[in-house]
């Protein structure tokens, strides 16, 4: 069953933090006022023309499998290869925040406005990784309260074009779970429209499966390793 | 302070205002239009792009320095036209066919402009076709391309072998960046050079226009 959520943009605003961050200032104090108050006025862009939306859908390890090996493009060996087969649950969803954020973006380095526009890119792009942990954090709480698995199983995110799986796996994703619905395209080279969205997998199960090195063959040429934070903290988390 | 010294000194601060005051009193001073450019507009942007690379300053910093340095152009433009004042050289930029990302390139565009360079921007979802007529049209010096899927990046390689076609590879440097990037895949594809960013991207044009 495919679902589609509603998502209040309160929820889902990025912080002055998370904002410098992107833009690769990572103590908020070496940043002056000058640029705290440019990120400040992102975040009011943010929320003003930010137009949250998700969508998600149940599948099974069977159906889930043939979207994953895709158009057959993946690497040799991936977490994804390792977790999957091994899971409780599958999820496959969609996130996005419009199309009208983008366009405000253009619009102010159309008018020179440069460090603006820079700034609410970065907010668009902190704020698209927090609608996606909003609805993983509704599929958590199903997992906590529904299934009764109470803090024993976990749950992690996976998107084509990341960690081994290839972009071209959104092609078969996008035709199981239909985010044409939340207005979503992809074009041939696989690009989402609008820019500030994303897809993947929620995989859930024991929080063991989840455990894994970043000595994959393509893990060198990955700039933050986000997998580490995110295997410790599932696994600290109780 | 003199004039010249306020004028980077305002540029680096961003103070775009204080920038368009000082072009102006240069200019009603009678400085040089070359020299406001050189010692003024461009000096000033050099260093701020110095910092960044020290990391004393960061992205927004230098945008906003960005700003005020084309504030200041915007006034002696004219001036610079009549007087036939050539720029550093001609870059043609793009996203290449198939990605609407943008943002990199932008940035690329900016501080080159920063630099003194003239920009052709051909925007976004650019053919590999566009990219050499423009180069061929504009007589440009470089051609920078900018992906950031893995699946664009194929587009490069046909500039590369069309630009080889035409004959203007050794002429035309060809850079390449965006986050998929790497220097080893620059030297595969015959890229001239890898730019992982706009103060990078900044010092290897310079490199080939003196070169």
């Amino acid at each position: 069953m495919i679902e589609i959520f509603e998502i209040p943009t309160s929820k889902v605003v990025p912080s002055v933090a998370d904002v410098l961050l992107e833009q690769g200032i990572q103590d908020l104090k070496s940043a002056n006022e000058r640029i705290r108050k440019i990120a400040e006025t992102s975040i009011a862009n943010y929320k003003k023309y930010s137009q949250p939306a998700g969508i998600a859908r149940e599948i099974s390890c069977g159906d889930f499998d043939i979207i994953y090996r895709g158009e057959g493009n993946n690497e040799a060996e991936t977490p994804l290869d390792l977790i999957y087969p091994v899971s409780s649950g599958l999820v496959l969803f969609a996130v996005t925040l419009g199309e009208d954020i983008s366009k405000k973006i253009t619009s102010c380095f159309e008018k020179d406005e440069f460090a603006v526009g820079s700034m609410l890119d970065s907010a668009a792009s902190a704020g698209a990784e927090l609608i996606a942990d909003y609805v993983e954090s509704l599929y958590r709480k199903k997992l906590d309260e529904n299934r009764g698995y109470a803090g024993t199983m976990g749950l992690m995110r996976f998107s084509p074009g990341y960690c081994g799986w290839d972009i071209s796996g959104q092609k078969r994703l996008f035709e199981y779970l239909q985010p044409d619905k939340i207005g979503l395209e992809l074009t041939d080279s696989y690009l989402m429209k609008p820019l500030k969205s994303i897809s993947g997998v929620f995989v859930i199960g024991p929080k063991h499966i989840f455990e894994f090195e970043d000595n994959f063959a393509f893990c060198g040429e990955c700039n933050d390793h986000s997998c580490l934070e995110r295997i410790k903290s599932l696994t600290e988390n109780h | 302070m003199e004039l010249l010294d306020q004028l980077k000194d305002s540029l680096q601060k961003g103070e775009s205002e204080q920038v368009a005051r000082f072009t102006k009193q240069g200019l009603s001073e009678k400085i040089d239009v070359r020299t406001i450019l050189d010692d003024g507009l461009i000096a000033g942007m050099s260093i701020v792009g110095a910092k960044f690379k020290d990391h004393e300053i960061f992205l927004p910093d230098v945008l906003l320095a960005a700003k005020a340095m084309y504030v200041g152009m915007d006034i002696i433009k004219p001036l610079m036209i009549k007087e036939g004042i050539p720029t550093l050289g001609k870059v043609v930029i793009g996203t290449v066919h198939g990605d609407l990302h943008d943002i990199g390139k932008n940035l690329v565009g900016i501080m080159l402009k920063g630099a003194g360079f003239e920009i052709i921007d051909l925007g976004r979802d650019v053919p590999a076709e566009k990219f050499i007529e423009a180069a061929v049209e504009s007589d440009a010096d470089v051609i920078g391309m900018s992906a950031l899927l893995t699946t664009t990046m194929p587009v490069m390689k046909k500039v590369i072998g069309l630009a080889k076609e035409k004959g203007i590879y050794d002429k035309v440097k060809i850079v390449v960046g965006g986050a998929p990037l790497s220097n080893e895949y620059a030297e595969q594809i015959g890229a001239h050079a890898y730019c992982y960013d706009g103060v990078n991207a900044v010092d290897r044009v310079k490199e080939f226009v003196k070169a």
